[in-house]
């Protein structure tokens, strides 16, 4: 099992993703020697920088995008307060960060498996097409809103056939709707896996569609969360049942037919 | 420095316990610190049977604090001893039950329920639920209600310490402390969240379904040690301080007022490592501001004459 531990970490770089140097606050932040076992594609660590103080006081969580002993990388997209500052780090500076935490993308190396992303949810793929044993079977549509450029996805199409639309007004929307739902059939046909990771209506889009067409379907949510760990309660979804579950610690990744969005 | 503390037949290896709700039975935090570095664990708030809890957003970050509306999501009791406390390290560390129900007798049932089993320390008992039968209003809120809550509670619990968990959403903290003295509460700890509110211009909505939630962390604690210190001038069993605890220096304040020991809530989502090492900062502490002992500085605030 991998350690769990809370370290204080230091940051290496902070990089802005793509060509664009004007990214739309996308970046990369890398961190010092996570000290871990390993991890998984789909887990991910929560990090709260020091200088933060007591201003704000719960850290922020982001999948694990890339990493080996030395270092951890991780795709981060200004939103808010938070990343904001996230993004005013600089090398050198510490932060607090515990993880892996979570579950994992399912891997069947033999299985055609699509990848869905939508924006920033392309993120744990890149570590996903990483550690795949055979990437030839792997496929990624990537659904954004901000220029390409802002977007690790050249990292990604020179490994896997990919597949990128734009949304830039309301009209885009349907198409790219419209797409999500013959790739999910055409996977669906084939007895494929697929993989998503997005906004919340995006996922809502891929489980609508899976259960449509009978696809084995996984869901990465990004639900609000304080500790990661299991504790506060506070990052809950409801699972098939009807119950509340952590998405911190029985996710954040589920089957789509398990979950309520 | 010796940071033994033992009130009312509970005893405590340092005075650094972790807070009902934000350390869920403690398991969860095992894998950042020893939990026999703890002073004690207060578990995740139990009710008879299990509870779905509140529906979804039921937190939201605000300028140094949170609000919550988890609603006493659980388990419930059965679980709790059978599935958590036989993992716990109970031997070595001050195993608390904290107890949710919504009226007197649900509450005695609960506490029958925990005084047989060994591994439970204490029983705190937790009194914001509204009560239904009396219109809606907390218990927490009505000293009478309060001390008969206690009542019912030290009735059925055997042996076990009976620390009472005060609300800041009062008049008079004093009253409520006096009332729960009164029914036989062998100790006091304070405050729970106080009642609190966030709304979203942009989409016009509460940033919390069940609208209303409880604000917790570091903007709390001048109300809390505000409380405590009230509270420990209103009676003479020990007080227990809890709100926004987040360094060695908040919690000598609590002691300063008088408190026997603190409790960390919201401080632990800061990093889960965060109480662990508290304890012996705040002895540290004790030392570098020459302090002789915990018990002489415990209490020693100097108020205007
Ligand atoms: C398991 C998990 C993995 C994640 N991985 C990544 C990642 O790899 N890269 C990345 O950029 N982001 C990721 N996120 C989302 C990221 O955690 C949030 O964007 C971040 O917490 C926002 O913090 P903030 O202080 O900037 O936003 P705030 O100031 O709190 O909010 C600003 C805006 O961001 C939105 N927001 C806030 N929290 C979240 C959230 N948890 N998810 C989605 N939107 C949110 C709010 O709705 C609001 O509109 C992940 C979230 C989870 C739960
Ligand atoms: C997420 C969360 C859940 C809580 N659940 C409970 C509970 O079940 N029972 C209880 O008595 N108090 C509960 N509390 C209150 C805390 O135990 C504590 O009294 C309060 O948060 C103030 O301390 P703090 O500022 O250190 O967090 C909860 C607090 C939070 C933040
Ligand atoms: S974030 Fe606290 S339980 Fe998931």
């Amino acid at each position: 099992m991998s350690l769990r531990n809370c370290r204080n970490v230091k940051v290496l770089e902070v990089s802005p993703v793509g060509q664009s140097k004007t990214a739309g606050g996308f970046f990369e932040l890398r961190l010092e020697n996570p000290d871990w076992d390993g991890w998984k594609p789909g887990q991910f660590v929560m990090i709260r920088p020091a200088s933060w103080e007591l201003d704000m006081l719960w850290a922020r969580p982001f999948s694990i995008s890339s990493g080996d002993k030395a270092s951890v990388s991780l795709l981060i997209q200004a939103v808010g307060r938070g990343t904001r500052r996230i993004a005013e780090l600089r090398p050198g500076d510490t932060v607090a960060m515990w993880g892996p935490l979570g579950n994992s993308f399912a891997v069947e190396p033999d299985t055609p498996t699509l990848l869905l992303a939508g924006g920033i949810g392309i993120a744990p793929f890149r570590g996903y097409v990483e550690q795949h044993p055979h990437p030839e079977n792997l496929a990624l549509f990537l659904a954004h809103r901000l220029p390409l450029d802002c977007y690790p996805y050249e990292l990604l199409s020179k490994t896997v056939s990919s597949r990128c639309m734009l949304e830039a007004k309301p009209s885009d929307l349907n198409c790219i709707i419209d797409t999500m739902r013959e790739l999910i059939r055409e996977y669906a046909d084939k007895g494929g896996l697929v993989l998503s990771c997005g906004p919340t209506p995006f996922m809502r889009t891929v489980q609508r569609f899976a259960a449509e067409f009978g696809a084995r379907a996984q869901v990465s949510l990004e639900n609000r969360m304080a500790c990661g760990v299991g504790a506060c309660l506070g990052c809950v979804t409801k699972d098939g049942e009807g119950h509340h579950v952590q998405v911190c610690t029985r996710g954040p990744v589920f089957w789509a037919d398990k979950v309520e969005l | 420095m010796d940071m033994q503390v033992n009130f009312g037949g509970l005893f405590l290896k340092n005075p650094v316990m972790t807070a009902s709700g934000t350390f869920g039975f403690g398991l969860e935090f095992a894998p950042y610190g020893d939990l026999k570095r703890l002073g004690g664990i207060v578990a995740k708030g139990l009710s008879l049977k299990p509870r779905e809890g509140n529906p979804m957003p039921r937190i939201a970050e605000t300028p140094c604090g949170m609000l919550n509306a988890i609603g006493i999501q659980n388990p419930g009791v059965e679980h709790f001893v059978t599935k958590a406390l036989p993992a716990l390290p109970w031997k070595d560390v001050a195993v608390v039950a904290n107890l949710y129900a919504c009226d007197a007798e649900e509450f005695g049932e609960l506490a029958g329920v925990l005084a047989g089993e060994e591994g439970v320390a204490a029983l705190e008992v937790n009194v914001s639920c509204p009560n239904v039968k009396e219109g809606g209003i907390a218990f927490g809120q009505d000293p009478a209600q309060i001390g008969r809550v206690t009542e019912a509670v030290k009735k059925r619990a055997g042996n076990k310490h009976v620390m009472v968990k005060l609300s800041p959403n009062v008049t008079d903290i004093a009253v409520c402390a006096r009332a729960a003295a009164e029914g036989g509460a062998d100790s006091l700890s304070l405050i729970n969240t106080l009642s609190g509110m966030a709304v979203d211009i942009r989409n016009r909505k509460p940033r919390i379904a069940n609208v209303i939630a409880g604000l917790s962390g570091p903007a709390i604690k001048p109300v809390a040690l505000r409380c405590v210190h009230q509270a420990v001038r209103a009676v003479d069993i020990p007080v227990v301080g809890i709100g926004g605890i987040a360094s060695a220096e908040d919690a000598l304040e609590f002691l300063l007022v008088g408190a026997q020991a603190v409790q960390v809530g919201t401080a632990n989502f800061l990093r889960p490592d965060f109480a662990f090492g508290l304890a012996d900062e705040m002895a540290a502490l004790l030392e570098t501001i020459g302090a002789a002992s915990l018990d002489e500085f415990r209490g020693s605030l100097q108020l205007p004459l």
